[in-house]
């Protein structure tokens, strides 16, 4: 008596078991393409509305994997991405021409800014990005890196290269290894200056008590582009669906999206549509 | 201070209109986990209920080996289910990563050494001479098994309950395996980091007292079977 209803027992779990995984894995059987990006894209809020529209019109479905531009950049080396939404032109170029990538097509721009708190020990306002840099330094001020291999963290290596000065080491200068919303509620916590999107700040400033010090030159400038990958080299990878999500990128109604996104919200936007323009002409 | 307020309020605005994104959210953790749970406990009961009966050369080893898994880091295993599981990797073929069942396999992993090190443990708290007063009162091995395992339920169920806990808070793997990916991947630990990162502490702090409450509300539930059936 006890045996059969033990028996039982485990037949009716076995059943509802099946029955769960068969629920979960019903769903993987659309088509997804993964998507790897940057953390900005995502903390900004701009992939939770374009992802949408872009699910609507096409038969995928996206798999968004934010990390940062490196990490992003990385998988695409792997083949375990579809599609890159990335922003760190110099890492790109170097995976074009390894023939990683088939196409990189520019989508968006948007600008750096460092931000710090409204006291600025270091008296950086209003200077241009390397002169704040060498003040930073010189007074020995806290400076939070993201220290990601994020397309963010490359250009704040740039700007610390072209200011002659290696902040690695320093008492002040901290590396968070996180994200930029992550980083930047470090960097308000400790009251330090970080390198940041505008999108990603103006996003999540209401939280912060940070101001903007230094903007506007031509180094700031912050490039998004789209990169397919090449699929001779990873016959695994979801190529049309990846050309579809690029394609989508750029298209009139994602654009428009992209110029819109944020105005509502922040009073501005937070990104500028590109698709279409050449790459040199962009912030003058 | 504020924010706490803030916090708690959003909370409970978000649990009281159902907000169908939280729902959904709360929904997939309590079914990943459950699902973990139920898995662990099926390799981990039998595993485990072998090691403390049996006695060969090498059990020590492994035993020792259950017993560090049970403190098995979760980043660490998300870390190599991650490898396996890339479209390059050995499992790759299976195109499972970043699916709540890549999430199922990693809290799995997570759980099994919990579940397999505690049910070790309660069979061999049991007095020794029970298995052989069974065998002698002429219980076959099957019988003698389900006795055993009768007797030592009750510290069973905390195997149930710690191997929940543990894969239910759990974010590293989930993070890794899963993706975090809005409507499909996201659980409530990992949907908590991405609020904190967004700067969203009131939606965080919500998700953490929805997260305490679930895992109040099982161990709850386990505990009342656990203390009804306590030997007087």
């Amino acid at each position: 008596m006890g045996k059969i209803r033990m028996t039982s027992k485990i037949l009716f779990t076995l059943v509802l078991f099946v029955i769960l995984i068969t629920t979960i894995s019903a769903k993987a059987a659309q088509k997804t393409v993964i998507l790897a990006t940057t953390t900005s894209t995502q903390d900004s809020g701009l992939l939770d509305v374009l992802i949408p529209v872009f699910e609507k019109d096409s038969a995928y479905k996206v798999k968004t994997i934010s990390v940062g531009s490196g990490q992003a950049i990385k998988m695409g080396e792997k083949g375990e991405a579809d599609v890159l939404l990335v922003h760190s032109p110099e890492a790109e170029k170097k995976f074009m021409d390894a023939g990683f990538g088939i196409t990189r097509r520019l989508v968006m721009h948007n600008d750096f800014v460092i931000v710090g708190s409204a006291n600025d020990p270091a008296k950086i306002k209003g200077l241009s990005s390397v002169e704040a840099l060498k003040k930073i330094a010189s007074s020995a001020s806290v400076f939070v890196s993201r220290g990601d291999n994020s397309g963010t963290h490359a250009k704040e290596k740039g700007l610390w290269k072209a200011a002659a000065i290696n902040p690695e080491g320093n008492k002040w200068y901290q590396s968070s290894g996180s994200g930029m919303g992550q980083s930047l509620n470090i960097a308000a916590e400790k009251k330090g200056y970080i390198l940041t999107d505008r999108g990603t700040y103006l996003a999540l400033k209401k939280n912060l008590n940070l101001v903007i010090l230094s903007e506007g030159d031509s180094k700031l400038l912050n490039i998004y582009h789209v990169i397919e990958l090449n699929q001779q080299r990873y016959p695994k990878i979801n190529a049309a669906g990846g050309k579809s999500f690029a394609d989508f990128m750029i298209s009139k109604k994602a654009q428009e999206v992209i110029k819109t996104f944020g105005i509502q919200k922040f009073g501005a936007p937070l990104f500028f549509p590109d698709a279409g323009k050449n790459v040199n002409a962009l912030g003058k | 201070m504020e924010l706490i307020i803030e916090g708690i309020t959003t909370a409970l605005k978000l649990i009281f209109t159902l907000d169908s994104e939280v729902f959904a959210v709360t929904l997939l953790s309590l079914k990943i986990s459950s699902i973990a749970t139920f898995l662990s406990l099926l390799f981990g009961l039998p595993i485990g209920t072998f090691l403390a009966l049996s006695n060969f050369p090498g059990r020590r080893v492994i035993i020792s080996m259950v017993n560090t898994g049970m403190g098995l880091p979760p980043v660490v295993v998300g870390l190599f289910v991650t490898i396996f599981l890339w479209r390059n990797g050995p499992f790759g073929y299976f195109e499972i990563l970043y699916t709540p069942t890549a999430m199922i396999i990693a809290q799995t992993v997570i759980a099994f050494p919990i579940v397999a090190g505690i049910t070790i443990a309660s069979i061999q708290a049991l007095p020794a001479n029970l298995k052989l007063q069974a065998l002698a009162l002429g219980a076959t091995k099957c019988q003698m098994l389900w006795i055993l395992l009768r007797e030592a339920r009750l510290p069973l169920l905390a195997a149930v309950m710690a191997g929940f806990g543990g894969v239910i808070s759990e974010v590293g793997a989930s993070m890794m395996v899963g993706g975090n990916i809005k409507g499909d991947t996201r659980v409530l630990t990992t949907a908590t980091v991405m609020e904190t990162s967004k700067g969203n502490f009131d939606v965080a702090i919500a998700l953490s007292l929805i997260l305490l409450v679930l895992a109040f509300s099982v161990n709850y539930i386990l505990t009342v079977i656990q203390q009804r059936e306590r030997p007087r």
